[in-house]
């Protein structure tokens, strides 16, 4: 089963602490939702709100065309797998997995049967007679997914579920846990801080920050096009270009920075229109800046750079680069592998119109 | 490394010393329980099991064996149950003054079994119910059940919370979740409250005394034996008792601690 879940103006204040402030989140069925943030940005709580355990102070969520707000984590159509699992340790795995449907009453062939087909979805139908603590890490987390699935929810909700796993085992849980998701069709709302994770398994990303939503969209979205600094910020390495707006009209705006003047297409400008007199902050990936090489895109060139510093990441070499121009900050670029990178090496550099993004300056979104 | 030896074969004769001060009147008990003679003082006159012989043909002894048990297991089964539903309910839901009912559920421990019995027996007087086996397990259920609710008190932690979490959100009731969930998950302190609280009431001899009258448990009876003289018939009963209390502490030891040590 699948269900759209809509998240109407809800907030959650603990004392004085606001947890979420009119969050507002519409996801269609059998999405698979990530929501991003730094511990304490309100997504654990918001998922708390979907899974009934915590009510909101204000708000409504509604899951398929039910008002759900007040609504028992026993009575909704969501199941949760919690971070640390939370397995019956007494039970054994044909059991645990088959809880949630004795509690609606089946009979014990018939559940036993239907908990056996959700371990074999996880891969684990040969243990179905053992216990918990007789399980690997990943094991356990996979027992709790067929558990969750068993009782067939509308939405399942993930609560950092591959916190606990070592780095290689949590890219190998990542895909079979998309690829379980695109089988059973089930809405997943899935909550991490890893954005290579939520990169990896998300239809569409929200990006959390101090109980607000920063960005919502696809992963390359809200990696190209980031509409926050903090959205920008928190997905992955970042340059930021202070600049101010001198033109602007309906199509493009005239920009100048420290680096220079750019022409960007009014597009690039993700948080609002410009306007002429608008403080701006330009975003610059590390691996959109070229050197000198010709392209077909138009590219502006950004002056010269001194090389202080550089490393071989493997794929790229990381270099620290100080513009010659301005004594400001330094910038970081990733460098093809093929270019030979010295130390105090002047280099020029050009980034392509399409790849910078302008958003409000900092001081101007408080 | 004289001095070592020295030191080494001191702390030895200490420990020895110190087990032969708590195990040698048992030893003493159990070696003259099989004494041939009549009375149960040196010398040992030989190997005999007459006595446990008469101790099984006694029907009084017999019948207070059974009354002990009898006792012993059902004051502890309501200890637990009282005990595992006060602790259930301190440590999962926000009570008024909580600190001061953990408080005045464990004060009975403090108190002496002697003033509980006074007490108990004061209060039976008034409510006008006869002496009985009754009573006797209402006592031991006071003096037990500050025991157990402690025990499985410390055992409930918040890492239980999530699972029991993960329980209601597949669908279960309240009751459900405490009976087929939490329950079964505290089992090994449920079963060692229980198993302590059985051995303390097999034991007890002054409530047993003071809240019994025609039906009496094995202490009592051992008691109003002993006041006939020494007769190597009481030792084999001590013995039996001892026994008894051993196999369960073994019971405990090797079916709970052992499991909690695996999980």
């Amino acid at each position: 089963m699948t269900a759209p879940v809509s998240i109407e103006n809800v907030s959650k204040t603990f004392g004085h602490f606001t947890a979420l402030d009119k969050v507002s989140l519409d996801i269609r069925a059998g999405e698979f939702i990530v929501l991003l943030g730094p511990s304490g940005c309100g997504k654990t709580t918001l998922l708390s709100i979907l899974g009934g355990f915590l009510s909101p102070s204000s708000g409504r969520v509604v899951i398929g065309d039910r008002d759900m707000t007040f609504v028992t984590p026993a009575k909704r159509p969501t199941t949760t797998m919690f971070q640390d699992y939370a397995l019956f340790p007494h039970m054994r795995l044909v059991d645990n997995v088959g809880f949630g449907l004795r509690m609606r009453g089946l009979g014990k062939a018939e559940r036993d049967e239907k908990a056996l087909g959700f371990l074999d979805l996880v891969g684990l139908k040969a243990s179905a007679g053992k216990r918990p603590h007789e399980l690997s890490g990943g094991q356990r987390q996979r027992v709790a997914l067929a558990r969750a699935l068993a009782v067939d929810p509308e939405v399942l909700l993930l609560d950092e579920p591959l916190g606990a796993l070592d780095l290689k085992l949590r890219r190998q849980m990542q895909d079979e846990l998309k690829a379980i998701q695109k089988r059973v069709g089930t809405t997943f709302v899935h909550v991490t801080h890893d954005q290579e994770e939520a990169m990896a398994i998300a239809d569409r990303i929200v990006v959390m920050n101090q109980g607000r939503i920063e960005d919502f969209g696809p992963p390359s979205q809200i990696y190209m096009r980031p509409r926050s600094l903090f959205s920008a910020g928190f997905m992955g390495e970042v340059n930021f270009v202070p600049g101010r707006v001198r033109a602007a009209d309906a199509s493009s705006a005239e920009v100048e920075t420290t680096l220079g003047s750019l022409a960007l297409p009014a597009a690039n400008f993700t948080a609002k229109a410009p306007k002429a007199g608008d403080a701006i902050t330009l975003t610059i990936r590390p691996e959109h800046f070229r050197g000198a090489e010709k392209s077909d895109d138009p590219m502006f060139a950004l002056g010269d750079a001194r090389v202080a510093g550089s490393a071989f990441f493997g794929t790229h070499y990381r270099c620290h680069l100080q513009p010659c121009a301005t004594d400001g900050d330094a910038l970081v670029a990733h460098l093809p592998q093929s270019s030979d990178v010295r130390d105090g090496e002047i280099v020029p550099l050009a980034v392509r119109a399409a790849d910078v993004v302008a958003l409000p300056a900092a001081s101007a979104t408080l | 490394m004289l001095r070592r030896v020295f030191i080494g074969s001191v702390s030895w004769a200490y420990l020895a010393l110190v087990y032969a001060f708590i195990f040698l009147p048992v030893a003493v008990l159990v070696l003259f329980s099989f004494q041939d003679g009549r009375l149960p003082v040196p010398p040992f006159n030989g190997f005999s099991t007459q006595w446990y012989e008469a101790v099984f043909a006694d029907r009084k002894l017999m019948a207070a064996l059974g009354n002990s048990m009898l006792v012993a297991i059902s004051s502890s089964m309501v200890s637990c149950v009282l005990g595992f539903l006060a602790a259930y309910s301190l440590a999962r839901y926000k009570l008024p003054g909580s600190a001061l009912q953990r408080g005045l559920l464990i004060a009975p421990m403090t108190v002496s079994y002697l003033i509980i019995a006074l007490g108990l027996l004061a209060l039976l007087n008034a409510l006008h119910m006869p002496l009985s086996l009754l009573t006797v397990g209402i006592g031991h259920v006071v003096i037990n059940l500050p025991l157990c609710f402690a025990i499985i008190y410390a055992s409930m932690g918040d890492h239980q919370i999530n699972i029991e979490r993960a329980a209601r959100d597949l669908g279960a009731s309240d009751f459900k979740v405490m009976a087929l969930v939490t329950a079964p998950m505290l089992m090994p302190s449920i079963l060692a409250a229980f198993f302590l609280s059985v051995t303390f009431s097999w034991d007890e001899f002054i409530i047993a005394f003071l809240l019994s009258r025609f039906d009496v448990t094995l202490p009592v009876e051992i008691w109003s034996m002993l006041r006939s003289g020494l007769n190597p018939k009481t030792n084999a009963i001590g013995s039996l008792v001892f026994l008894a209390s051993v196999a369960l502490l073994l019971i405990l030891e090797f079916s709970l601690f052992g499991r909690t040590k695996k999980q």
